[in-house]
C-alpha cells in the first residue's frame, strides 16, 4: 500500500479508531522533545524509528498521558490522554523503564495493577494467568521480580501491558533483552495481536525486526517526523535520495566503469566478495535502461539485479544515518 | 462516563493493599520504626533508672510530665518526622524508584490514586503512632507507681486522657499527612519544606496569636488534656476550642488534598529530570 492510499484511508477512517496527534509539540524547558507533529495512526503495527533522542519515547509518553503536550492535542481512539480512567481500559503501555514496585513477584505485580484498574479479584487472577502464559512466564510467576533476568523483566512488563486486553498496545523497545527464540515468539505475538485489529505502536532500534513486523513506519529525527507511511511509500517519498541497487555479475569493475559515466549514478562500489556491484542512482528507470544497454553489448554476464534499500534499515540510513 | 462508586472503592482498596504492605515492610519503613522506638527506648530507660528530681517522685505531677513528653518528643518530633517520611515517600519514593508510571498507566483517576495513597499513609501512621502513644503512656505511668496508675486509668481521668492523646495523634497524622503528601508531589527535595515547617511549629509559642493559628501544632496543643506551660517567653493565646480546631484541621486537610488532586492531574512522569 503506498502512502497516498494510506493517507486516503486514514482520512475516511473514523477518528474514534485512530491515534491522532494534532500539531503537537513538547518542550522540556528549552529542550525540544518533539515539534509540530501531526499524525494519524490507524490499526496495525506502526513502528517509530529514529536514533536516540529522536523523540520516539516522547511520542509514546504523550500518547499515554505520562507527558502533556506543550502545544497541540493528542487523542487515542477519540479519548483525550488526560482521562486515564477512560484511556487505559483500551490502552496498554510497555515502557522502557526497567523498574518495578519493590518486593513483588511477577504474578503479584500484574494482579495488583489489574485490581488498581478496577478488576475484581477473580477477574484479575484469571487475566494475570492468561498474560503470564502468553509471554511464557508461568514457571517464574511466583518469584520476586528482583530475581528476574533482564529478558524476564521485559516479558513481565509486556504481560502487564497486555493483561487487560487493550485495543492499543504501545511498546517502547519491546525486544530489548530478549533471546532470539523469545524475540521470534514475541514478534509472532505482535503480529497475532495486530491481526486481531489492535493498534500496535512499536519503537525499536533493531531495524531488521521492525522491518519484519511493521505495516508502516514513522521516522523521527531531532524531534521531527521526517517521513511516515508504508516502507515502500516512504522510500518513494525520498526521491531526492539515491536508490541503491546490487548487481551480481562476472565483471563488476567493468560494469562500474561503464555506469559511472551517467549523471544519475552517484556511487558505484564493489561488493566485498568482488562478485557484485552496488550502484547508487538518482533515477532507477534510466539506470535499468543503461544496464540493458551494457548487457546487450555482451561483455558482461548478469547474474542478478536487486534493489537493496527498500527495507526499513536502508530508509533509516538514508534519512537519519546520513545526516 | 463515570465509574460506579463501588469500582472507585475497589480501586482505593487495591492501592491501599499495595501501599500499606510497602509502608510496613519496605526498606524505607526501617527509619519509621527507628523513630517510633525512640520514645519507647527513652521511657524504657526511665522505667529502669527513674530520675531522682522532685517532680518524678510525686505521682500527681505525672500527667503533666507525660503531657510534656508527648508534646515535645512524640508529637512534635516522632509523629512529625514519621509522617514526613511516610507521606512524602508515597509519591517521591516511587519517583526515586521509577515505578510511579505503573499507577499512571492504570485505568484509575489520579485523584482516586491520591485518595488511596493518602489512606494507606493514614493507616500506617495511625497504627504505628497511635500504638506508640498508648505504649508510651502505659510505659511512663506503670513502672513507677503501679497501684496509683491502675487507679488513675480505671477510676480516674487516665483512660480519657489516653484516648484524647490517641485522638490528637490521629489528627496529627491526618493534618501532617496531607501536608507532606502534597509536598512530596510538588517539591523535588521535600526535606527542606519539612525542616521549614518543623521550625515554624517549634517557634509557634513565640508567635502572635494570629500567626499561631497558621500551624497544625496550635490546634493540636489546644486539644491536649493536660495543658503545659510553654515557658516564660511564650505569647499566650486563647486555646482554640475543640469544636473549632477539629473541624478546622479537617477542612484544611480537605483543601490540601484538593490541591493535591489538581496537581496530580497535571503531573508528568519525567524520571530523568528528577
Amino acid at each position: 500500500m503506498d502512502e497516498q492510499d494510506s493517507n486516503s484511508q486514514s482520512e475516511i477512517r473514523d477518528p474514534q479508531s485512530l491515534i491522532l496527534f494534532d500539531n503537537v509539540s513538547k518542550f522540556y524547558g528549552e529542550i525540544l522533545g518533539v515539534n509540530r507533529v501531526t499524525l494519524s495512526l490507524a490499526p496495525g503495527i506502526t513502528s517509530l524509528v529514529g536514533p536516540n533522542g529522536a523523540g520516539k519515547t516522547t511520542l509514546m509518553n504523550l500518547m499515554t498521558g505520562l507527558l502533556r503536550p506543550t502545544v497541540g492535542r493528542v487523542s487515542v481512539l477519540g479519548i483525550p490522554t488526560d482521562r486515564p480512567e477512560q484511556l487505559f481500559p483500551k490502552v496498554g503501555y510497555c515502557s522502557q523503564f526497567d523498574s518495578f514496585p519493590r518486593g513483588l513477584t511477577g504474578r503479584e505485580f500484574i494482579n495488583a495493577f489489574l485490581m488498581v484498574s478496577g478488576f475484581s479479584r477473580k477477574q484479575s487472577q484469571d487475566l494475570t494467568d492468561e498474560a503470564l502464559a502468553r509471554v511464557d512466564l508461568m514457571a517464574a510467576a511466583d518469584r520476586k521480580i528482583g530475581a528476574y533476568s533482564k529478558g524476564m523483566r521485559q516479558r513481565v512488563r509486556l504481560a502487564q501491558s497486555i493483561a487487560h486486553h487493550p485495543c492499543v498496545l504501545i511498546l517502547d523497545e519491546p525486544l530489548n533483552g530478549l533471546d532470539p527464540i523469545v524475540r521470534a515468539e514475541t514478534i509472532a505475538l505482535f503480529k497475532d495481536l495486530a491481526a486481531q485489529g489492535l493498534h500496535l505502536i512499536v519503537s525499536s532500534h533493531i531495524l531488521h525486526e521492525v522491518d519484519m513486523m511493521s505495516d508502516r513506519v514513522v521516522l523521527l529525527n531531532n524531534g521531527y517526523v521526517v517521513a511516515e507511511g508504508g516502507i515502500q511509500g516512504v522510500r518513494d517519498e525520498m526521491e531526492e535520495h539515491p536508490m541503491q541497487i546490487l548487481i551480481r555479475c562476472n565483471q563488476p569493475s567493468l560494469l562500474a566503469a561503464r555506469v559511472f559515466r551517467s549523471d544519475h549514478v552517484v556511487e558505484a562500489r564493489l561488493h566485498n566478495d568482488r562478485q557484485g556491484l552496488f550502484v547508487k542512482t538518482r533515477n532507477a528507470d534510466q539506470f535499468y535502461l543503461l544496464l540493458n544497454e551494457v548487457v546487450s553489448q555482451g561483455e558482461i554476464e548478469l547474474e542478478s539485479v536487486a534493489p537493496v534499500d527498500d527495507d526499513l534499515s536502508a530508509v533509516y540510513e538514508y534519512l537519519i544515518g546520513s545526516h | 462516563m463515570h465509574a460506579p462508586i463501588s469500582i472507585r472503592l475497589r480501586q482505593i482498596a487495591a492501592i491501599m493493599r499495595l501501599e500499606v504492605k510497602k509502608n510496613f515492610f519496605g526498606k524505607r519503613a526501617f527509619l519509621v520504626y527507628l523513630l517510633a522506638l525512640m520514645p519507647i527506648g527513652l521511657l524504657g530507660i526511665i522505667a529502669i533508672l527513674p530520675p531522682q528530681a522532685r517532680e518524678w517522685l510525686d505521682f500527681s505531677g505525672y500527667p503533666k510530665l507525660f503531657s510534656g513528653i508527648y508534646s515535645a518528643l512524640i508529637l512534635r518530633t516522632v509523629i512529625f518526622f514519621g509522617c514526613a517520611w511516610i507521606f512524602m515517600n508515597l509519591f517521591r519514593g516511587e519517583i526515586v524508584d521509577r515505578s510511579l508510571h505503573y499507577y499512571f498507566l492504570a485505568a484509575v483517576r489520579r485523584d482516586v490514586l491520591i485518595a488511596g495513597k493518602y489512606f494507606s499513609g493514614l493507616v500506617t501512621s495511625i497504627v504505628l503512632f497511635a500504638g506508640l502513644t498508648i505504649v508510651s503512656m502505659l510505659l511512663f505511668f506503670f513502672p513507677h507507681f503501679y497501684a496509683a496508675s491502675v487507679r488513675f486509668f480505671l477510676d480516674g481521668p487516665g483512660l480519657t486522657q489516653l484516648w484524647t492523646y490517641v485522638a490528637i495523634t490521629v489528627l496529627a497524622c491526618v493534618g501532617y499527612g496531607a501536608f507532606f503528601l502534597v509536598v512530596g508531589l510538588f517539591v523535588r527535595n521535600p526535606i527542606i519544606p519539612a525542616l521549614v515547617l518543623y521550625g515554624w511549629e517549634w517557634i509557634n509559642f513565640l508567635l502572635p496569636p494570629l500567626l499561631k493559628k497558621i500551624s497544625v501544632i496550635h490546634y493540636l496543643n489546644s486539644l491536649v488534656p493536660v495543658p503545659i506551660s510553654e515557658g516564660p517567653f511564650a505569647v499566650v493565646a486563647e486555646p482554640t476550642p475543640a469544636w473549632i480546631s477539629v473541624p478546622g484541621l479537617l477542612i484544611v486537610t480537605a483543601v490540601v488534598m484538593l490541591l493535591a488532586g489538581v496537581r496530580i492531574r497535571r503531573m508528568e512522569i519525567r524520571y530523568g529530570s528528577e
